[in-house]
């Protein structure tokens, strides 16, 4: 049993990491509708400056956090300034060709930065090392803090759609573009925002990841795990994304320590199978009626 | 003049949509625009409520030309806006889409809001208070918490008037208030056009089609054909003007 809670405590931990991803992911699509392969690669871009301001330039951990965050938040509105604003109105196939193609650039550009390419590299924390106990269990401090950074993380997010007025244009966004207009909204300075917080979000978990686990220029890879949370969720509903990726990270660390090897890399994509068999809409998507 | 159109232009692809239009509304007027399929009528709305940009001519509401405004800001000036197929916030109540006409003219800050200080207390105190009167107003008490997904559609036109009451507009653009309506409906929806001018305050430019309700609640009728005005004034004597009666049945 306490292996078990163990397992599912780790498990936890990295999924809230998948969960922030999948939180700027849906974030993105809720207000454009793009389908944003580069995610991943926006977090590995926010580990990297991470590590690069807190190992090679030896910052302060919470001034090379705050660097690192705005600039990834930065980076990621400059695409949608540059790349995606142009695309309005193309087909969404043709968007969604346009940020795998901004993913590969950014892995491109990683892979140019010789303290990047190097070698897999991980970031310590005055944290790593220690540990929390609960009773029985024991968290290392790294994974502690992951959930209760996310945490935090996620109540910023729910008060600031819920009270402030970007976060009910972004809302009013997502539901009526026409509408949100008319009600005065600036619905394109709503996409860069939108872009501009998945950017900040993903070097959020990309920072948090970085003491639990190695990084390097490739593990954008990950980020595509906020496809199959975002799915899980509903594919539209923030809460379903949070509950997505944290689901996400339970199942692969129960059929780790479980399963056979090999089942833990394909559990996220069983998962989605399971969910969607059961509900198509996804746990926290709507069904849409139509109306005949 | 509150609004007022000169010359005004518009073609799509060397189709003259709209040749070269002039009127004027007056602040307080019930204004209506009629005309057959592809007249150009909801061109000019689409003109005024700026989805379209004019190739010639002007527009001047309030004393402003607004010919180059982006719809996003004509909100603030004052021009409210529904639409014939509906367009509100579907996932959300009924207060809340009424709110959202509230905040966008919100004052404080982004922290402020994160916070609820006292002082964005007291804003909300007063949105809230300014959409129980609009509430009130519409008879809309029952379903005030309602999803909008959840109410009949001659509820949402309301819902949908009401929400655009909420930016408190000088301005009000209707486009087709009947359409979708029954009977009932209809003659609740000349009895909502005729208070919000007259407790309101508020002038009102509509497109419609439903001729019973044109006449009893409009000052005056535009009637156009092919992008040109046909007819201007009295509601009765638009309707029976030979040339207006010929372009609804053909010669």
């Amino acid at each position: 049993m306490v292996q078990f809670l163990q397992q599912v405590i780790s498990g936890v931990s990295i999924g809230c990491v998948y969960a922030l991803i999948a939180l700027g992911f849906v974030l993105i699509y809720k207000a454009t509708e793009t389908v944003n392969f580069a995610i991943g690669e926006l977090m590995m871009i926010g580990a990297f400056l991470g590590f690069t301001f807190i190992v090679i330039w030896s910052l302060p951990l919470w001034l090379a956090a705050i660097i690192a965050i705005s600039a990834t938040a930065l980076l990621a509105a400059m695409l949608e300034r540059v790349f995606l604003r142009p695309m309005v109105g193309e087909p969404a196939f043709a968007i969604l060709v346009v940020t795998i193609g901004l993913g590969f650039c950014l892995r491109a550009a990683a892979l140019m930065v010789p303290e990047w390419s190097s070698e897999t590299v991980r970031i310590f924390t005055p944290l790593s090392g220690s540990v929390v106990r609960l009773g029985p269990i024991v968290i290392s401090a790294d994974h502690a803090a992951v959930i209760v950074a996310t945490a935090l993380i996620v109540t910023g997010f729910f008060v600031f759609f819920k009270r402030t007025r970007m976060g009910l244009a972004m809302q009013a966004v997502s539901q009526s573009q026409l509408a949100a207009t008319y009600m005065g909204v600036r619905t394109r300075s709503v996409s860069t925002l939108a872009w501009l917080l998945a950017g900040a979000i993903t070097a959020v978990a990309g920072l948090l990841l970085a003491p639990i686990a190695f990084i390097h220029v490739n593990m954008g890879v990950l980020g595509l795990k906020a496809i199959p949370a975002a799915i899980i969720g509903g594919f539209s509903s923030l809460p379903g994304a949070i509950v997505g990726g944290i689901l996400l990270g339970v199942c692969e660390s129960l059929a780790g320590f479980y399963l056979p090897a090999g089942f833990s890399e394909v559990a996220a994509y069983i998962l989605v199978l399971v969910v969607l068999t059961i509900r198509p809409e996804g746990l926290f998507g709507e069904t849409i009626h139509k109306r005949v | 003049m509150l609004l007022e159109a000169r010359e005004l232009s518009v073609s799509f692809g060397g189709i003259k949509a709209v040749d070269s239009i002039s009127f004027a509304v007056e602040p307080g007027e019930i204004f209506t625009i009629i005309g057959p399929n592809g007249a150009g009528k909801t061109t000019i709305f689409n003109l005024v409520s700026r989805i379209y940009n004019p190739t010639g001519g002007e527009i001047v509401f309030d004393g402003r030309p607004i010919t180059r405004v982006p719809p996003q800001a004509i909100a603030r000036m004052g021009i409210a806006r529904t639409f014939q197929n509906i367009e509100l916030f579907d996932h959300a109540s009924v207060i809340d889409n009424l709110l959202v006409g509230c905040h966008i003219r919100s004052r404080t800050n982004l922290l402020a809001d994160m916070l609820f200080l006292p002082v964005v207390q007291r804003q909300e105190e007063t949105f809230r208070r300014k959409v129980e009167e609009i509430i009130e107003f519409l008879e809309l008490e029952h379903h005030r918490e309602a999803t909008i997904g959840s109410l009949a559609y001659g509820i949402r036109k309301v819902v949908e008037i009401g929400r655009a009451l909420a930016l408190e507009p000088k301005l009000l653009l209707l486009d087709e208030p009947s359409s979708g309506l029954n009977p009932e409906e209809t003659d609740d929806m000349v009895h909502w056009i005729r208070d919000i001018r007259d407790d309101l305050g508020v002038t009102i430019i509509m497109v419609e089609h439903d001729m019973s309700l044109v006449r009893r609640v409009s000052d005056r009728v535009l009637a156009m054909e092919s992008g040109r005005i046909i007819a201007l004034g009295a509601p009765d004597a638009v309707v029976s003007d030979p040339q207006v009666v010929r372009a609804y049945l053909g010669d």
